[in-house]
């Protein structure tokens, strides 16, 4: 073996090494946070701090379950406007867009993505709740559906155009109207990959904070209807988060790793509705 | 015109820039089978998808010219109801993929509007018997599409096609993905089904246009060279480019 061979084979080691090295730190750092959030928030997770409400400021005890139900109002009714919006361009996208229309369309939800989530906070308070004169619920849910959107649109659009040709084709050479063509046969090939969309976007929103910090606001009680302040586990655990008493600190802990759950919860059931298909 | 199913007239068509096809004349005549021969490129399939218009579904495309189903001109009816009685089966086999063996071959008449249960059992049944299907499928009609083999699905799709009973039916290079086997499967459920309906078929297998077809055209670089009887077509050709393509000379 001559010199520079050694040398080389050296060097490859040494690369190797490097490359297993990163790659072991970009995924210890996911499983340090999993960690730290489980250690510091399973020791204050009961049933008691699911159901019962926060008490006053100060005293001990109480619980989120406002935050729970006001984060799933949230977020719901977010997925109420932004899924028909973005599923609906997509198909516009996808089956009808021009090439230079299209492209633009595209561009803007490219922009509109990368959009820092808290400028979607300032617009939806500039055109909601300025104009209504109170923070509500409604306007939490317009920011969230902004950010919603362009993911919808944009996953969705993807997989339909992985619908091949040939089932279009099909169904159209069959006396098919081509609306029912794209409703029928179009859709339902590609609706896993359409729901996995839906799904990682609304696990992106249900932790955003950022918009509702002057849009939903929060709230320690219970509210009904839409149109009042809610609490959202996102908005809960920054508040917590930044008060000086312990009590507090050890409940946002504990909502932290509640939100961190459905988050899992959503990616791991996108992942499993995107499987790839065994056989038949 | 008596014994005419399909006539085409003096058809020009292309994608944008330039014709693909030019001046095309051409007579379907009532069940019997029409062979499309050529080169690749001569403008086969661009032919035949003009018949039922799914030519137009391309953006950019042309088309010029006249084209009468059973004497009435296809231009004054809609694309929609042209298609359920020029029906088309296409090169590779594409089943819906997420219906089953059943439901694929009822899509037609669901998706336009059939709600009667036992009618579209009776139709599923019957399209299935004639594409040669029903023996190998009857048990496992809930099964998905995607679970038969290549010609099994390119029968799955005639019998798709033969659901909405259309008067033509056009076959693109059907058996082009398909093994020997599988191929000699068609060929006999196609001259089956001519007793029944008028069929053309495009093909790159002059052997195959030879054993089937009653009337073969020849197209070469967007012209009809020639069309007649397929015997003739094959053994005494009036055109040295079709004598030469016949006899393997070049394409």
């Amino acid at each position: 073996m001559t010199a520079s061979f050694r040398r080389r084979k050296r060097l490859s080691f040494l690369m190797f090494a490097l490359t297993a090295l990163c790659a072991a730190a970009s995924l210890s750092v996911l499983f340090f946070i999993l960690g730290y959030i489980a250690y510091h928030g399973l020791s204050s997770l009961s049933w008691s701090f699911l159901v019962n409400l926060p008490k006053p400021v100060g005293e001990a005890g109480g619980g989120i379950a406002n935050s729970i139900v006001g984060s799933a109002k949230l977020v719901g009714l977010a997925a109420a406007m932004g899924i028909p919006v973005g599923v609906l361009g997509a198909v516009y996208l996808a089956e009808f867009g021009g090439r230079r229309l299209g492209s633009s369309i595209r561009y803007c939800a490219d922009l509109l993505n990368g959009v820092p989530s808290i400028v979607m906070g300032i617009f939806a308070y500039t055109l909601i709740v300025l104009p209504m004169k109170r923070f509500s619920a409604l306007a939490g849910s317009v920011a969230l559906a902004i950010i919603m959107i362009p993911i919808v649109l944009r996953t969705t659009e993807e997989f339909i155009r992985l619908v091949p040709d040939s089932i279009r084709e099909a169904g159209l050479a069959l006396g098919v109207p081509r609306w029912k063509v794209i409703l029928r046969v179009v859709l339902p090939t590609a609706s896993r990959g359409i729901l996995t969309g839906i799904l990682l976007s609304l696990s992106r929103i249900a932790g955003e904070t950022a918009p509702l910090i002057f849009t939903a606001f929060g709230n320690r009680f219970w509210d009904h209807g839409l149109l009042n302040p809610m609490a959202s586990l996102p908005h809960t655990i920054f508040t917590y988060a930044i008060s000086p008493y312990n009590d507090c600190h050890r409940q946002a802990w504990a909502a932290a790793l509640i939100l961190l759950l459905v988050v899992l919860a959503g990616n791991i059931g996108a992942r499993w509705l995107n499987r790839p298909a065994h056989g038949a | 015109m008596e014994g005419i199913t399909l006539e085409v007239r003096g058809l020009n068509a292309g994608y944008g820039a330039g014709d693909v096809i030019r001046r095309i004349d051409l007579r379907l005549h009532d069940r019997l089978i029409t062979a499309i021969i050529g080169p690749s490129g001569c403008g086969k399939s661009t032919l035949i998808r003009c018949l039922n218009r799914m030519h137009e579904v391309h953006r950019g495309a042309t088309m010029a010219g006249t084209i009468l189903l059973e004497g009435r001109d296809t231009r004054g009816l809609d694309p929609v109801l042209l298609r359920r009685q020029v029906g088309m089966v296409f090169q590779r086999p594409n089943p819906f993929p997420t219906m089953s063996i059943a439901r694929n071959v009822a899509a037609g008449l669901i998706l336009n509007g059939e709600r009667n249960g036992a009618r579209i059992d009776e139709a599923v049944e019957k399209s299935l018997r004639q594409a040669a299907l029903w023996e190998e499928v009857k048990d496992k009609l809930d099964g998905s599409a995607m679970a038969l083999s290549g010609g099994q699905q390119q029968r799955l799709c005639i019998a798709r096609a033969l659901a909405v009973a259309p008067k033509v039916l056009l076959l693109d290079e059907p058996c082009s993905a398909l093994d020997p086997i599988a191929t000699a499967r068609i060929e006999e459920l196609l001259l089956e089904l001519k007793k029944e309906l008028t069929l053309a078929i495009v093909t790159h297998n002059m052997q195959q246009a030879a054993r089937i077809s009653d009337h073969t055209a020849f197209m070469y670089l967007g012209d009809l060279i020639e069309f007649g009887a397929t015997d003739t077509m094959f053994t005494n050709p009036s055109d040295a480019r079709t004598q030469d393509y016949v006899t393997g000379r070049f394409g």
